[in-house]
């Protein structure tokens, strides 16, 4: 009863199915939607889950070899399209579908690359604000990881030529877009790290798409960012691009020019604060001078009321004579010093306590050496130190005389 | 004047820290007419090693072209460098 009939076994029949199946064009080649559920990622790399609509389901495989070039990582309750081919798994007996090339449905892989990123290495910590690093306040020399052909790299030098002229840049070119640029910029980083004297990195790249941008956007080029031991700052794209890089790094600048903003100070800011931290200084002292020396005039001039008339009148006039002197050199001082002051420092030194002295004027110090500023502070036989221009003198008091200083007298 | 050797290894910011510190130190009546002169001089010595610190360095670019990356040097920075004169020729 079975001789004209030909008995399969299982195996025959599933590679006899199988055959049929790939040897149908359409099933060779084909693209569908679904929703991925039972999603799992085999140790072996390969991935295996079930694509479904609301009514069935399939069998999907996505090898090692296909899913390593994916931008993103499939999950359950993703919907996605798929591109590949329907074959049998011959032990089984079940078809499946062979995933080639798999795009999130309804948004652009590389945004949803983008997301899941970002996603990932903010969990890690790797944009937390704790793990920037300060900034030099004053670098002597930048690296700059660019490529040497784009407008980035002329805004940046023309910037800093304007802004802070005294610095080095190390340009280390690098490619900014395309398959091999990541690697190019992680290696720039990477460079500028061993080198001793950099003490900071910008990395610049001008706008584009977001393809275009996207070695910025890719995991290694964020890992090397944040592995880096000098500070980084990015400037990538336009204002509204923001990229993984520019999380990862300690600075993220809208433009080139930015970054030349948060990389160095202004000269010419730093230069006035400097020269007026100067002035004051020459003010400051200039103003002391002036106090002590009204305060040895009054006395001066308290204890000629005591003399006899025609010589008081001589010593008086010589006072005089010596304080509009003294006046008109320090306005003539203070006048030089505003025109030319960083030039003419030097000249300080002349117009120190010992050109005072050297005019006459000593000051006395007790035996501890303390300045003395009043006759009460003098006993009688007391050891005192003159110190004039040249030298001391040894003094020892034999009268001590007060007199009274009337508040408000010329 | 005592601090002319340390001084040496100041950075900018200490510089200026420590000057902004002697100038209130002068704006002070408090302080003894002596010392005054001493910081005064001190600060003088400081603005002038500022002023050296904030222009010492020429500007300068170099250019670290691809074919150059490969071997990095570690310790001597500047060796393998080639420096396109495209600035200086212009």
């Amino acid at each position: 009863m079975q001789n004209n009939i030909y008995i399969l076994k299982v195996s025959e029949l599933n590679r006899y199915v199988k055959n049929l199946i790939q040897g149908d064009p359409r099933l060779s080649d084909l693209w569908v939607v679904g929703e991925i559920s039972n999603f799992k990622h085999h140790r072996s790399g390969h991935m295996y889950f079930t694509l479904k609509d609301n009514t069935s389901s399939l069998r999907c495989v996505y090898f090692k070899r296909e899913n390593m070039r994916a931008l993103f990582q499939p999950a359950d309750g993703m919907e996605v399209i798929i591109h590949g081919n329907i074959s049998v798994y011959e032990p089984d007996g079940v078809y499946q579908l062979y995933v080639a090339e798999m795009e999130p449905a309804g948004m652009g892989s590389l945004f949803l690359a983008y997301e899941q990123l970002k996603k990932k290495l903010e969990a890690e910590g790797l944009f937390r604000a704790e793990n920037k690093k300060k900034l030099p306040m004053m670098p002597r020399k930048i690296g700059l990881v660019t490529s040497t052909t784009g407008a980035a790299l002329q805004d940046i030098l023309a910037t800093l030529k304007k802004r802070f002229p005294y610095i080095q840049v190390l340009v280390v070119e690098s490619l900014v877009q395309g398959t091999e640029a990541a690697e190019d910029i992680v290696r720039a980083i990477d460079l500028l790290n061993r080198y001793a004297d950099i003490d900071l990195i910008i990395l610049a790249r001008g706008g584009g798409s977001l393809e275009d941008l996207w070695p910025f956007n890719e995991e290694i080029v964020a890992r090397a960012i944040h592995g880096s031991s000098l500070p980084v700052i990015s400037a990538i794209g336009h204002e509204t691009d923001f990229t993984i890089a520019d999380f990862a790094a300690d600075m993220r600048a809208p433009t080139p020019t930015a970054a030349v903003a948060a990389a160095v100070p202004e000269f010419s800011e730093m230069n006035t604060a400097l020269r007026q931290l100067r002035e004051r200084a020459v003010i400051a002292l200039q103003r002391r001078l002036q106090q002590e020396k009204q305060l040895l005039d009054h006395v001066v001039s308290e204890r000629f009321f005591r003399l006899p008339g025609q010589r008081i009148k001589l010593l008086r006039e010589l006072q005089y004579k010596l304080q509009i002197q003294l006046h008109r050199e320090i306005s003539r001082f203070l006048q030089i010093k505003a025109m030319q002051l960083s030039a003419q420092i030097d000249r300080l030194d002349g117009y120190s306590p010992l050109k005072v002295m050297s005019r006459g004027y000593s000051f006395c110090r007790d035996e501890e050496g303390r300045i003395i500023r009043s006759i009460k502070d003098i006993r009688l036989d007391q050891l005192l130190q003159l110190s004039f221009r040249d030298g001391r003198a040894y003094c020892r008091t034999e009268k001590l005389e007060e007199v009274k200083i009337v508040e408000g007298q010329k | 004047m005592k601090d002319k050797n340390n001084k040496k290894d100041l950075t900018y910011e200490e510089a200026i820290k420590r000057l902004e510190e002697i100038v209130r130190l002068l704006e002070n009546v408090e302080t003894p007419l002596e010392e005054s002169l001493s910081y005064f001089q001190e600060g003088v010595d400081l603005s002038r090693y500022c002023r050296e610190k904030l222009t010492e360095i020429e500007f300068r670019v170099e250019y670290l072209m691809k074919e150059e990356q490969q071997s990095p040097e570690g310790s001597e920075p500047g060796c393998s460098k080639k420096k396109p004169d495209e600035d200086d020729l212009l």
